[in-house]
């Protein structure tokens, strides 16, 4: 079977209003005419690159030059992810090259790596090689398909004769071989072909374990964050920024700062004051001879507050975002004999490794910036309306990221960098604190659940009401984007109208925010009578996506009540969920895998428990087993068993990484992490009172890859929705305590 | 104020101006201009930063610059001129780094460990990198290359 081509993008296409999966379910307003003019190269232009470098330039991705070199522009950020790897092995396979021989860069914001779906050059929702997938392997086609007939035309050969393998083109007849390189000007002549894909029993790079092409520079400190960033004559500052959300100056007193050797200014600038050096360090210990006076802010932001709000609007009624059979009809006719929860969920930070950073450099009507960032699109569209430049006069590169979780989908601290850099008329790089990361993110919200079901005689359930309440991220971030989406040379006014409806929609509760309900709206589990509503909180704290975005709480509200269920049934929590997903054979599929791998049944050593979940995000299936022990209020994780279908595999080593990598990012938020507010600042600062899982605290993982012929769908983000449930379901097995609360407080334990 | 020390067997004299205060992790990145010790909390907590101090594994971000005078500080940069030290290797064949930015100061710590213990167990290898922190969670594969690296150099593969 072949593979259809996909078709190129045509110009001419409108896409309209188009609601798509931007981390997990974000409505992504994507109307946008243009992005994807450019991709391919015309022919003249591909001719005159020939002429000028003897280089065949075909896409906006790939250049083969004379000497055999073959580069590929990478244009979805490396933060650990793995694109580095799997989007060359996307092109390879189709180039019919040695993937490993290919060199990668990253990107400079450019229309041109517009995010297909969303419509504007982000990374993020799990997409990069979902939405690629068809993308590269078809670039990579086009320029073989160029190549061989480029062959075939000056050996004035038949193409069918003429085979392309490992980088070069041989006449099968004759034995004649050219590479690549040799044949880059002539294969500029060529016509874009639309070629077919290879059917998948002939690929032999995809699904191939490759190492990783990014772990060299990433064992010898050679790779460069945008930490290591270095220009001439760059200054550094730090920002001292306000102790309550929101606080402005008011006044401030430079003192001795000044004096102090390396220092060159003190200055004031929107978000707070900026001391600037010639080093960091020069600028950070110049922070104490500063005084800054603050005013405003939203100092009753408390959390306590916030949660007696989130329990009143769980209380009502919400908006209805899913209504099968008559819930309320079950209810009243149970009269009273139903379950009830509320789950709990804090405030959470993303604290990637590398603090935020960036460098800027703006000299006249020009700006260049290097920033480890999600969205180059965005920053680069933010920083030209702010600075009132041509977007084309804003360049924005990106370096390796370290790590990114979904925070740096904000470009906030490339925007700052830009800011200051046009203050002080300088090149210069802003690094964060940890303490300034972790009070000024834009946190995984503090939400609430209130679910409850209706179980028949047999303890099967016929009813299920699930109320979520939540603040809106798509208010907080679509706005922002929205001008990055239009095309260029739209009027800044245009935009700035278009991100005001764009913010009201969500803000007047015309549309419930899909961000919020993923994961529970679409429960596979088949009830007759169900209901999922949304109530909007608006506590004023910034929230943004955190990896899995509302699937990391709708899978721990969901996975553990239907565990609730299924206790109350007196029924085994795995037959339970095997019963009901019928209809959701990917689904079942997994929660198989899993159990079998774990041995679900089978008897475990004295005082080992076991706890089951599974949940589809980012259109990908994944179910967890995990086996701990609870000694003295202390949950100690031993093992947990992941399967997880994605799909079509392009390399099961970086599926299992990312599997590994889920996991722990959820083990860490459900044993130790919240967020809290009091008096309107951040409580917590640093590791100590946000506290990562280590490697004492390390479970071993395994991970069951369910084979798929489907297309390749996330795997970046669907190992962390489960884990959590599946914690509080062994614990309630070992001590028979339903963790109802994140994290999860020795208190809750026994 | 001069600090003179050796860096990665090189004698060098770094000047701070802030009397020898300036955390070594500072001198070494915007100084020596050795980044590869990362910066990451800034107290201690997170292991980023993590160099070595007469063998020793240390937090850079908080050794003031003059407490090194007369020492020999290495860095990662130092492990090897071509990525064959054992660790290194180790490190590739289990594809460990994800974003990588805290593995510097992950091989630092492990290259401590494994110089005074050719064959640490499980237990032993939670004590020595239990202070350094991965976001992306690469401890399992962190774990197996220590492994796979003590066994290549107890069989001579070094």
């Amino acid at each position: 079977m072949t593979t259809p081509a996909p078709k190129r993008p045509r110009v001419t296409r409108r896409r309209f209003l188009k609601a798509s999966a931007v981390g997990g379910g974000a409505l992504a307003l994507a109307f946008v005419v243009g992005p994807m003019v450019g991709r391919y190269r015309r022919r003249r232009d591909m001719r005159a690159t020939a002429e000028a470098t003897g280089e065949f330039h075909p896409n906006a991705w790939l250049v083969i030059h004379p000497d055999n070199r073959i580069v590929f522009t990478l244009d979805r950020v490396e933060m650990g992810q793995g694109t580095m790897t799997s989007h060359p092995m996307l092109i390879a396979e189709e180039l019919e090259v040695d993937p490993t021989v290919i060199e990668v860069e990253l990107a400079v914001a450019d229309r041109r790596y517009d995010h297909p779906e969303f419509g504007l050059q982000i990374t993020g929702g799990s997409s990069s090689v979902r939405t690629s997938w068809g993308v590269l392997r078809h670039a990579g086609a086009v320029a073989r398909e160029m190549l061989r007939t480029a062959a075939a035309e000056v050996w004035e050969v038949p193409l069918s004769e003429c085979l392309a393998t490992n980088g070069t083109i041989e006449h099968v007849p004759s034995g004649r071989t050219q590479t690549y390189g040799a044949l880059t000007r002539q294969a500029a002549e060529q016509p874009i072909p639309e070629p077919e894909l290879k059917p998948a029993e002939e690929h032999t790079v995809i699904g191939t374990a490759m190492d990783r092409v990014d772990a060299p520079m990433k064992v010898d400190g050679s790779g460069v964050f945008g930490i290591d960033v270095v220009r001439p004559g760059l200054l550094n500052a730090v920002l001292i920024r306000p102790p309550v959300q929101d606080a402005r100056v008011a006044s401030f007193d430079v003192g001795e700062a000044k004096s102090r050797p390396g220092v060159r200014d003190v200055v004031r600038m929107p978000g707070g004051v900026a001391v600037v050096a010639d080093r960091y360090w020069q600028a950070r210990a110049a922070v104490a001879d500063v005084t800054v006076e603050w005013e405003g802010g939203r100092t009753t932001l408390d959390t306590g507050i916030m949660s007696e709000e989130l329990r009143r609007l769980t209380a009502e009624p919400g908006k209805t975002v899913r209504e099968d059979g008559d819930v309320d009809g079950v209810l009243a006719a149970a009269s009273g004999d139903y379950l009830e929860s509320a789950y709990d969920l804090p405030h959470l930070a993303h604290a990637p490794m590398e603090p935020q950073n960036s460098t800027a450099h703006v000299e006249g009507d020009r700006c260049e910036v290097w920033a480890p960032t999600q969205a180059p699109g965005v920053a680069r569209e933010e920083i030209a309306a702010m600075l009132g430049l041509a977007r084309d006069h804003v360049v924005v590169h990106t370096t390796l990221l370290g790590g990114g979780f979904g925070r740096r989908l904000v470009a906030d601290y490339a925007l700052e960098a830009a800011q200051l850099s046009k203050l002080i008329a300088a090149p210069v790089k802003i690094t964060w604190s940890r303490e300034d990361d972790m009070c000024h993110s834009m946190y995984r919200p503090q939400v609430r659940h209130l679910l409850r079901a209706v179980l028949d005689p047999a303890g099967t359930p016929v009813a299920w009401q699930h109320r979520i309440a939540a603040p809106s991220l798509l208010e907080a971030i679509v706005p922002s984007w929205l001008p990055a989406m239009t095309p260029d040379g739209t009027p800044g006014a245009m935009n700035r109208g278009l991100s005001n409806v764009a913010g009201g929609v969500f803000r007047g509760d015309w549309i419930a925010d899909p961000t919020s309900t993923e994961g529970a709206s679409d429960t596979p589990y088949a009830i007759p009578n169900l209901r999922v509503e949304l109530a909007r909180h608006d506590p004023g704290v910034p929230v943004g996506f955190w990896r899995s975005v509302g699937h990391s709480h709708t899978a721990f509200a969901v996975e553990s009540f239907i565990d609730e269920l299924a206790v109350a049934a007196g029924r085994d929590p795995f037959a339970f969920r095997r019963a009901l997903l019928h209809d959701a054979p990917r689904n079942l599929g997994v929660l198989k895998a899993a159990a079998a791998a774990a041995g679900w049944g089978e008897p475990l050593p004295a005082g080992r428990f076991r706890g089951i979940a599974q949940h589809f995000s980012f259109e990908s299936y994944v179910s967890q087993v995990v086996e701990l022990s609870v000694e003295a209020q202390r949950v100690r994780v031993h093992r947990v068993v992941c399967a997880v279908d994605c799909g079509r595999v392009i390399n099961p080593d970086i599926v299992r990484a990312q599997m590994e990598s889920g996991i722990v990012f959820g083990l860490g938020a459900a044993l130790k992490q919240r967020i809290s507010y009091a008096g309107g600042h951040v409580e917590q600062s640093n590791f100590h009172d946000f506290e990562m899982l280590r490697m004492n605290e390390m479970p071993t993982i395994e991970v069951v890859i369910v084979p798929s012929t489907a297309d390749p769908t996330g795997v970046g983000e669907p190992g962390v929705p489960p884990i959590a449930p599946a914690v509080a379901n062994a614990i309630a097995a070992a001590t028979g305590r339903r963790i109802r609360t994140l994290p999860i407080e020795p208190s809750l334990v026994a | 104020m001069a600090t003179t020390f050796r860096l990665n067997d090189q004698p060098i004299t770094l000047e701070d101006d802030a009397g020898g205060e300036t955390p070594l992790l500072w001198a070494i990145r915007e100084i020596a201009g050795l980044t590869g010790t990362k910066f990451g909390c800034g107290r201690s907590l997170c292991g980023a930063c993590t160099v070595h101090l007469d063998g020793r594994a240390i937090r850079s971000c908080v050794t003031p610059l003059r407490s090194v005078r007369g020492r020999s500080v290495h860095t990662v940069e130092s492990l090897s001129p071509d990525r064959s030290h054992p660790l290194q290797r180790a490190w590739l064949a289990e594809n460990v780094p994800q974003c990588g930015y805290c593995q510097s100061g992950q091989l630092m710590s492990a290259a401590a460990l494994l110089a005074r213990n050719a064959s640490p167990t499980d237990a032993e290898i939670d004590i020595a990198m239990t202070g350094n922190i991965c976001r992306c969670g690469t401890y399992q594969r962190i774990r197996r290359a220590i492994h796979r690296a003590a066994a290549d150099l107890r069989e001579g593969r070094s």
